[in-house]
């Protein structure tokens, strides 16, 4: 056997996964559409950032010092504060959800605040939404503090602070969770299309029985593997290229990194992704279970144990033992940090070499496993 | 009638579990999707790390680093020693922010003056990095409080008194584990329903049902009956297990409860029917679940409030199933909300039931494959 032999046999069989590509809409509109979609629902239906917050505020007593206090809050674009005049009707818009939270200004608030006593403001939050409450509380927070500067300034009163801290927000100063979303996303997108593509169409290929019929010519498994995977795999960077290209100029998020590392880490996940996609397929080589584990085990994962929306560090010492085995993880950490602090070697570089170790692990069982099959 | 429904509905389990497989995976990957996810989804943060760069190691500074060392939510790491290493900790993730206190800053504080803390924090997790700068405030806060009242001088005369109704620990997993509720009701009755018509359809045996003696009605029914059985076996099943297993409370009244997840599987029943009649083959059913899934858990406020999307975004919400039942579990669960406070929710479930289901009685006759 030659090598050109080799050679043909490889194109011919590249041709043929091409055309069954080209000619199925479906595995196109996967790759292609659905990053998209997703990318754009995501994109614009993921955010934490909560602007125009429906508060009230209860104002038992109308004066110059309550006037002042609604105003900072109506300037801020965190709030859209309404009035209410008793306590009871501010806690019924609280229970009927028309706000989110309410702030009390007790009858005794301007003298209290003229007087030497403390004058408290009562905040109740609705706390179902723990994190968007605790969100709220913090706006609330500063909206207060530059209130009573500014009020303290004004009435000439003199006030030690003991400590002032200077807070500095690196990578992200206007703190938007796009910037911290986008990247995510980007990875929940590649695993969809590395996995659950490979995973259903190859199922597909079993259930019909086109890919026994395949064994019985002479390319080897080899030949097999490299045919089937190099098609996806082109689709797949065709996807990630299309999700950056939205990243960077629709959603604006800044890329400290360089690109050829974010190709050279992507080209290691999606290996890893259809690797993985390639091993369900050949271990059910049924569509309907193929297609309920791929979206268990790849893209789940993916969202919820990744670190792309919620804090691995917090999660029980079990769940982040698990989170080791989700390629996902290891590509969320080096998107997040290629795309807003730069080209961080002491992070990257063990990052990859998890993708590496586990996109040979899957690829080489899926081998393993494809020969056994046949025999 | 009866017999004909009853005889399609038995017909129907049948071919959804005479398959090992199939069985399984109705039943197993929602339970392990609770547990999962019921740890894995919080917001929280109980474990930041950070470091310290003291550069006046007088009492003042110690006292005001004990409050950070004594948070709950707060790990300290190795001590940072000179400037140039901030970047590097903050860099490699090692710590999530750095405090860096000011040289001057006893003597500042002995003289009364303001004393100088920095705070640099890693902001790649917006939302971790502003509740870092939640906490960080708080600390210093009370530490002013304190310090003003030992020794001396003005304090602030407005302070804020904050209480959360409902969930007065602000736990977010009470939120994730109700809300979890709705998604694996709404994931298991999609697979379900979404793959029987299209089974059949691909198999030609549906036109075979369409020519025996049973009406649409009659066949939209026996193939509604599974879904609808599994989905509110499956929801009281994950309501029990987030009430004994997590611990969620579950401050409402049960009839308002069911009323709110009939509806919602209805709903869902609905949907997923219409989608396995339209298509023609299997592995279309399940990208079309697939498909609609996907944006009707991000767009129901599961994981991030509705209020923060694009009005245009806020509109399509308005079609999502998931959105309403999410408000009625988690208003039933943490504020024991009743059909009152709910009715505004529950009419648009049962609207959304009525036009699936009857569109996808309408599609069993007119879309042939």
């Amino acid at each position: 056997m030659t090598g050109s032999m080799i050679n043909r046999r490889l194109l011919g069989l590249l041709r043929k996964e091409s055309l069954q590509i080209l000619r199925d809409p479906s595995s196109i509109a996967i790759a292609f559409v659905l990053p998209v979609v997703l990318l754009l629902l995501f994109g614009y239906g993921v955010s934490l950032d909560s602007k125009h917050v429906p508060i009230g505020i209860v104002v038992e007593q109308p004066g110059a010092e309550t006037a002042s206090f609604v105003a900072a809050f109506r300037q801020s674009v965190y709030f859209e504060p309404r009035i209410y005049r008793s306590l009871q009707a501010g806690r019924a818009a609280l229970r009927e959800r028309r706000v989110d939270g309410i702030l009390v200004l007790a009858a005794d608030f301007a003298q209290r605040l003229k007087g030497d006593r403390d004058a408290p403001i009562q905040v109740i939050v609705n706390g179902v939404d723990a994190n968007s409450a605790r969100l709220l509380e913090g706006y609330v927070q500063g909206v207060w503090s530059i209130w009573l500067q500014r009020e303290l300034e004004a009435r000439q009163i003199p006030v030690s602070v003991p400590v002032e801290a200077q807070t500095r927000i690196w990578f992200n100063p206007e703190l938007a969770s796009r910037n911290y979303l986008v990247p995510g996303l980007l990875v929940v997108n590649m695993t969809l299309v590395g996995a659950l593509l490979t995973a259903l169409v190859l199922a597909r290929e079993w259930e019909r029985g086109t890919l026994e019929a395949l064994m019985v010519t002479p390319v080897t498994i080899g030949e097999i593997l490299i045919g089937k995977l190099l098609p996806y795999f082109v689709l797949g960077m065709g996807g990630m290229v299309l999700s950056v290209v939205m990243a960077l100029f629709l959603f604006e998020v800044p890329m400290r990194g360089s690109f050829w590392v974010l190709a050279v880490c992507s080209t290691l996940f999606l290996l890893s992704a259809l690797g993985m996609g390639l091993l369900i397929s050949i271990v059910t080589r049924n569509q309907f279970v193929a297609g309920m584990i791929a979206i268990l085990a790849t893209f789940l994962p993916a969202f919820l144990l990744s670190g792309f929306l919620f804090d691995i560090g917090s999660m029980p010492v079990v769940v982040q033992v698990l989170t080791h085995v989700v390629a996902a993880r290891y590509f969320v950490a080096i998107l997040q940090t290629l795309f807003l602090a730069g080209d961080v070697w002491s992070l990257i570089l063990p990052n990859a070499a998890a993708l590496v170790l586990m996109a040979a692990f899957f690829l080489g069982l899926s081998r393993r496993r494809l020969r056994k099959r046949i025999e | 009638m009866f017999a004909r429904i009853l005889a399609l509905s038995i017909k129907e389990f049948l071919a959804l579990f005479k398959d090992k497989r199939s069985r399984f995976v109705v039943v197993i990957p929602p339970l392990i999707q609770l547990l999962v996810f019921g740890y894995a989804a919080s917001f929280d943060l109980n474990h930041i790390p950070y470091a310290v760069y003291d550069r006046d190691g007088g009492y003042a500074a110690r006292d005001l680093l004990a409050r950070f060392s004594g948070a709950p939510s707060f790990e300290q790491a190795q001590p940072v020693v000179h400037q140039g290493q901030i970047a590097d900790r903050i860099n490699v993730r090692d710590v999530l922010f750095v405090i860096q206190i000011d040289p001057r800053f006893t003597a500042d504080l002995v003289a009364g003056r303001t004393g100088q803390v920095q705070v640099l924090i890693d902001g790649r997790n917006s939302n971790s990095a502003q509740i870092v700068q939640n906490y960080v405030g708080r600390i210093l806060n009370d530490f002013n409080r304190n310090w003003v009242a030992a020794h001396g001088g003005q304090g602030m005369p407005v302070t804020l008194v904050t209480r959360a109704w409902y969930n007065p620990n602000l736990e977010s997993r009470w939120f994730f584990v109700s809300g979890l509720v709705g998604l694996l009701t709404l994931v298991v009755t999609i697979m379900v329903t979404a793959l029987s018509v299209a089974r059949e359809r691909e198999q030609g045996t549906f036109d075979q049902l369409l020519v025996t003696p049973l009406r649409p009605v009659e066949i939209l029914i026996g193939k509604a009956m599974p879904g609808l059985v599994i989905g509110v076996l499956e929801a009281s099943l994950v309501v029990a297990l987030a009430v004994l297993w997590f611990g969620v409370p579950l401050v409402g009244d049960l009839s308002v409860l069911y009323s709110g997840i009939l509806l919602f599987v209805f709903a869902a029943v609905g949907v997923g029917l219409m989608i396995s009649s339209l298509a023609a083959t299997l592995q279309q059913a399940l990208l079309g679940a697939f498909l609609f899934l996907v944006p009707a858990v991000i767009l129901s406020g599961f994981a991030t409030p509705i209020a923060n999307m694009p009005p245009a975004v806020q509109m399509l919400t308005l079609i999502d199933p998931l959105r309403y039942y999410l408000v009625i579990l988690r208003s039933v669960f943490l504020e024991g909300g009743g059909f009152d406070l709910l009715f505004d929710q529950m009419w648009p479930l049962a609207l959304i039931a009525l036009a699936t289901l009857g569109a996808a009685g309408w599609l069993f006759r007119h879309r042939m494959a």
